[in-house]
């Protein structure tokens, strides 16, 4: 038994969980470039407004590590996850700029209790990200491991 | 020279290894994946990962910061057979898994392979570059592999 909000059996299929808002400044973003991605579109904002992202822009696994972070405050720290075993992908379809306010909204696929391993569940889900004007500027479809509430009464 | 060549079609490119300490783990995921076991050892100890290990997006934008160390090389190299090659942003990400977690103190030795490459009908001259790319611990154990695809200029 849990006390987490967020066990296997929580998860609807169907379902959608929304998250954010959050701002995102240009302090975070130059900051996770110069460590992990220091190319100049990244960097700099002329060298951003240069480019065919037209302005300063998310490094493109700032965008995700950042994902990952707002679906954490939102559910996942209190959930019974058990990380991922992956991400079946991740599209960046739009610039991440420097002062955009970002939502966010997980849709859950499809969920199925392990074989190997009964007290834990597989939740498929597909997430995305919006912007202030409502675009899509990244979707994301990863499959996370979480323990049952209740691994005793499940089938 | 072939485009093919140009752009190392089929060459897996080692572009360095790097040692996770406690510290930076506990660090990136306290900014973008703060779940028990990347900040915690006791919690991980309790975890299904037995130890602390890193945010499976710690490992990934670790292997990025090798991976855009590595462009003024093959910048470079490119410029000996003419127009140097222009990199521009990332498209996305495909079949990224996390296979084996990333302990503290495990070296890890990040690779590149560029697969494939199209023309984009619509940026002249661009091209769709698809590489797949992997991550191997110490023991010579793949623990990450993912395909990204990056719009690249080249002639």
């Amino acid at each position: 038994m849990t006390d987490k909000k967020w066990a296997f059996e929580d998860f609807e299929v169907g379902g959608a969980i929304e998250f954010g808002p959050r701002l995102v400044t240009a302090e975070e973003m130059i900051d996770f470039a110069s460590r992990y991605d220091p190319q100049p579109m990244h960097l700099d904002e002329a060298a951003g407004k240069a480019s065919m992202l037209g302005g300063l822009s998310a490094a493109g696994l700032f965008t995700a590590s950042l994902f990952m972070r707002m679906m954490c405050d939102a559910y996942i720290l209190d959930s019974t996850s058990q990380g991922a075993p992956g991400v079946d992908y991740v599209n960046f379809r739009k610039p991440l700029l420097a002062g955009d306010t970002l939502t966010g909204r997980s849709v859950i696929l499809e969920k199925r209790i392990s074989k190997s391993r009964p007290g834990l569940g597989f939740v498929s889900v597909r997430h995305e990200l919006r912007n202030q004007r409502g675009e899509v500027i990244c979707e994301m479809a990863n499959t996370g491991m979480f323990l049952l509430r209740n691994p005793e009464t499940a089938a | 020279m072939s485009l093919d060549a140009k752009l190392g079609i089929g060459e897996t490119v080692d572009l360095g290894s790097h040692t996770f300490q406690a510290g930076e783990i506990k660090e990136f995921a306290s900014k973008y994946d703060p779940q028990r076991f990347h900040i915690d050892e006791e919690a991980a100890a309790r975890s299904v990962f037995g130890r602390l290990c890193a945010s499976g997006w710690h490992t990934i934008s670790m292997w990025m910061k090798h991976n855009a160390a590595s462009f003024p090389a093959t910048v470079e190299r490119s410029r000996q057979w003419g127009t140097p090659i222009e990199f521009g942003p990332a498209a996305g990400l495909r079949d990224l898994k996390w296979l084996k977690p990333v302990y503290v103190g495990d070296t890890i030795t990040f690779t590149r392979t560029p697969r494939a490459h199209r023309a984009l009908a619509t940026r002249p001259g661009w091209r769709m570059l698809t590489t797949d790319n992997a991550a191997i611990n110490q023991n010579g154990e793949t623990v990450m592999t993912f395909t990204t695809m990056v719009l690249m200029k080249a002639e």
